[in-house]
């Protein structure tokens, strides 16, 4: 029922930038604030890529989007324009949300992917803890698919979990036990691993689809999913190491 | 005549600052009585007057019922929260108090809600301040700790508004601390602030780039901080007289606060001294003596420091870090002073911290840093830019009490996030939504911070209606909502109910009854000031007309100024400050060429166009110092 990133307005066709006039002194303006005045513009709803002037591609330098943050948020912060009008004001503080929001999004490379996602209208499974709290709470089932290559790993680790849990209730400690989670952390961790070099793969054939211009929506679906698949894996994977490093601190 | 001046005020629980930045350096404003430091206490008198710091102070001993310290513990929570510190601060609570009311204290028979008794120390503030400026200050920005709630930062607003003051931005304290000390040294790297004040605990972890200063990670905790180590003295100090004077002194308010003000000193003593003596007179003729060694004390308080520990880890993991990553360490709040703490945060961050600054006014300092760029800045701040984070997740309560986060703690503020919501049932206009912060999972473990009811949805089939609603943290940290139905495109009504503030209502009507108080104050004060410098003048005058220059003036001059002279006897026996100010500068003027024949010769060149008031310097007092307290005759 909750959408992430809807601030977007998502559908809404990124404004040409450069177009525009200044309201306030009539000459041509950047996207957020006038080149040739300084002051704030009224936000358009745009992605947070078309925010920060960028392709929707999913390799991006973030040292760049870094430095390019900071100049942003040294023309729409709040407090550089205290002095200002009201309504100026009120945009000041609307354009510098959407900059924190975008910047957020983008510079982690989970979420950019995600946002990415979003954008092309997949949604993914709901793996945070919240929403499995949610499904225990209401007895509702979660939709969530355990990775077939996992299923057998997976069984075997939540019966140790499980044996680890009512050892501690007893005051007992069991270190073979303890020793044996630790080796499935690890090889967990691994699996974390390679499938972020997974995911960056699948940006580089996402990157030379919008590159090529002329990729098909079949082709542009295939890479999404092949993403969403690598994502949900590795949330679950995520999942468990942390379910695995709560028992072992419990 | 309002002016543009933005002061910076540090509004802390043990005592509180107001400082400006005076071209390129801040400084702090001291109080009419010459000090620095206003301790937060207020207190009535015997008239019912509120009276501010160090006299309420002394009432703390006298009449404990009539005053009351550390209210910042009490900001923003209710009755259910402060279960822990009613225990421990004689807080003495309204009876009448409703459930999911704000909080009232009592203060002899009045009762008082928290921002109003911190709105006395704003006030307090505000006029040290005018008595500085000679004008009025309306613009402030006040600080607030890093970890401080939604529902604490609006009680601080709030405290501002009802003190006449238009709070133009809540500053962090660690992050204002940071300011100050950055003003000097503008470097780029990792800095940590450890901030432990008297009631507060804050860590905060900055990135320092071409003079942004950039939060990356805070934490701390709200009830942390050196009242922990008073009480727990006071506590050992008690038991120690139950058992060896067989005397309960617990419900004894005098003896506990005398108990409490000789642990301080002790407390402080410490910090420099190997042992110390306690040696209390106590009620009935009866003392308590007790000698103190620097070993007992640190291991009496090392569960109160240890409670920092937590918090610094969880603000390095959260911004990533290790140790060894961060360069500067810097030192904030008077509980840094105990070297048992600055070894601990050696420890923890590998590094000798900084404490160049007052630990007690470097808040205040960074105030005065963000005051300024607010006001559009000088050479001194030049880009210089401040980038806070929200400390705390926020979250809406969705099906089974679960809480959805939509803002992470450590996001970057302004932050936003938007959530559609529709109806359960055909026709449903309403639509319930309780947003709460936390960490925890389950919203009953989340701090609630306001329900809102989403009203005026149109009337349609279940599930048919899309809500959007936008949360945004703005730069104070403060939520605003804002709700439009997407199919109607109508703005949907939202009925704020805080869970634990006051209502706009009620924090007007604070306002303009000590609004209109403190604008009566004000003029009153002018007044005073101005009938103190018409003895001055007058006094003055008295003395040159015995004097040999006397002669020297025409019979029109002498005529002239005994003219000007009656008119300012006639009205500063009125109560017109303008008049009394204009009456004033008219004998200054005429008396100009007296004062210059009064001068001895070699001078008077020197202090030519100087008038009466100022060529008076022979016995006369100094002329009046903008930090000394006026002087009444």
């Amino acid at each position: 029922m909750t959408t992430k990133y809807a601030l977007t307005t998502i559908g809404a066709k990124p404004l040409p930038q450069d177009t525009h006039s200044c309201w306030s002194c009539g000459s041509m303006r950047a996207a957020h604030f006038c080149e040739s005045c300084g002051k704030v513009q009224p936000p358009v709803p745009v992605d947070y890529f078309t925010f920060f002037g960028l392709p929707t591609k999913l390799n991006l330098d973030v040292a760049a989007l870094e430095k390019s943050f900071y100049e942003l948020s040294r023309r729409l912060h709040p407090d550089l324009n205290a002095r200002a009008g009201s309504q100026e004001q009120e945009w000041s503080l609307e354009q510098s949300s959407l900059l924190n929001d975008a910047y957020r999004t983008l510079r982690d490379p989970i979420k950019r992917t995600e946002y990415l996602l979003h954008l092309e209208g997949v949604e993914l499974e709901e793996q945070s803890k919240s929403a499995t709290e949610q499904a225990r709470a209401t007895g509702a089932m979660k939709k969530q698919i355990v990775p077939p290559d996992l299923l057998e790993e997976v069984f075997e680790l939540n019966m140790q979990l499980e044996e680890l849990r009512m050892s501690k209730k007893m005051g007992e400690e069991d270190p073979a036990l303890i020793a044996e989670i630790g080796k499935q952390k690890l090889s967990l961790e691994a699996k974390h691993e390679s499938l972020l070099q997974e995911l960056q793969a699948d940006w580089k054939e996402w990157d030379s689809l919008i590159d090529s211009a002329q990729a098909s929506s079949e082709e542009r679906g295939q890479a999404t999913s092949r993403m969403v698949d690598v994502l949900n894996r590795r949330n679950y994977i995520r999942n468990l190491v942390r379910d695995v490093n709560a028992a072992l601190e419990e | 005549m309002a002016s543009d001046r933005i002061v910076g005020i540090d509004l802390g629980t043990t005592n509180s600052l107001v400082a400006f930045m005076q071209g390129e350096t801040p400084v702090v404003i001291p109080g009419d009585d010459g000090l620095n430091l206003l301790p937060s206490v207020v207190a009535l008198d015997a008239s019912n007057q509120p009276v501010v710091g160090n006299a309420a102070r002394n009432s703390l001993i006298e009449t404990p019922e009539r005053a009351v310290y550390s209210i910042k513990r009490l900001m923003g929570r209710g009755v259910e929260d402060i279960q822990e510190e009613l225990k421990l601060f004689p807080f003495r609570l309204a009876e009448d108090l409703q459930p999911g009311e704000v909080l009232r204290i009592k203060l002899g028979d009045k009762t008082f809600t928290p921002p109003e008794i911190s709105a006395l120390i704003l006030r307090q503030l505000k006029r040290s301040a005018e008595r500085f400026f000679g004008e009025p200050v309306t613009k402030a920005v006040i600080t607030v700790p890093a970890y401080f709630n939604d529902a604490q930062r609006q009680a601080t607003k709030d405290a501002g508004r009802i003190a006449g003051l238009e709070v133009l931005r809540l500053v962090n304290e660690p992050t204002a601390a940071s300011l100050a000390y950055g003003l000097d040294k503008k470097q780029n790297g990792i800095v940590a602030v450890y901030d432990l004040g008297g009631g507060t605990f804050d860590v905060s972890i900055l990135k320092l780039h071409d003079g942004i200063f950039e939060v990356i990670a805070t934490n701390g905790d709200t009830h942390l901080g050196g009242d922990d180590i008073d009480n727990l003295l006071i506590t050992i100090a008690l038991d120690d007289i139950r058992g060896d004077l067989n005397l309960d002194l617990r419900r004894n308010a005098e003896a506990v606060q005398a108990i409490r003000k000789a642990v301080i000193e002790a407390k402080i003593a410490l910090s420099s001294q190997p042992s110390v003596k306690l040696d209390i007179e106590l009620p009935g003729g009866h003392r308590y003596q007790r000698e103190i060694t620097r070993d007992q004390y640190e291991q009496l308080i090392q569960p109160v420091i240890d409670r920092t520990v937590g918090p610094c880890k969880q603000a390095m993991k959260d911004a990533n870090l290790k140790p060894e990553q961060i360069d500067e360490v810097v030192l904030v709040g008077g509980s840094t002073r105990i070297p048992k703490v600055r070894a601990l945060v050696k420890e923890l961050f590998h590094r000798e911290p900084h404490t160049d600054l007052n630990p007690d006014e470097v808040v205040a300092l960074g105030a005065a840093v963000q005051a300024n760029i607010l006001g559009g800045g000088s050479e001194a701040t030049e880009n210089m830019l401040l980038l806070d984070v929200t400390p705390l997740s926020l979250g809406i309560e969705v099906a089974g009490g679960v809480t959805d986060k939509i803002i992470l703690r450590n996001s970057t503020i302004p932050a936003s996030a938007t959530q559609f919501y529709t109806t359960q049932i055909d026709g449903q206009t309403n639509v319930a939504i309780h947003v709460l912060q936390g960490e925890r999972e389950l919203a009953k473990d989340c701090r609630s911070l306001a329900r809102f009811d989403l009203k005026g949805v149109p009337p349609m089939a279940a599930g048919i209606p899309r809500v959007e609603v936008k949360f945004l943290i703005d730069a104070n940290g403060i939520l605003h909502v804002s709700a439009r139905e997407q199919r109607s495109g109508k703005e949907a009504d939202i009925q704020v109910q805080p869970s634990y503030g006051l209502t706009d209502e009620q924090v007007e009507g604070m306002i303009l009854d000590s609004f209109d108080n403190a604008e009566e104050d004000f003029r009153q004060r002018q007044l005073i000031e101005a009938r103190a410098e018409t003895a001055t003048i007058m006094a003055a005058l008295e003395k040159g007309k015995k004097s040999a220059a006397w002669g020297q003036l025409t019979t029109d001059e002498k005529k002239q100024i005994a003219k000007m002279e009656k008119s300012l006897a006639a009205v500063n026996a009125e109560d017109d400050y303008h008049a009394i100010r204009k009456a004033i500068d008219a004998l200054n003027q005429g008396t100009m060429r007296l004062a210059e024949l009064m001068m001895d010769t070699a001078v008077s060149s020197a202090l030519k166009g100087k008038n009466m008031n100022e060529t008076d310097l022979g016995e006369g007092p100094t002329p009046p110092h903008p930090m000394a307290p006026p002087e009444f005759q």
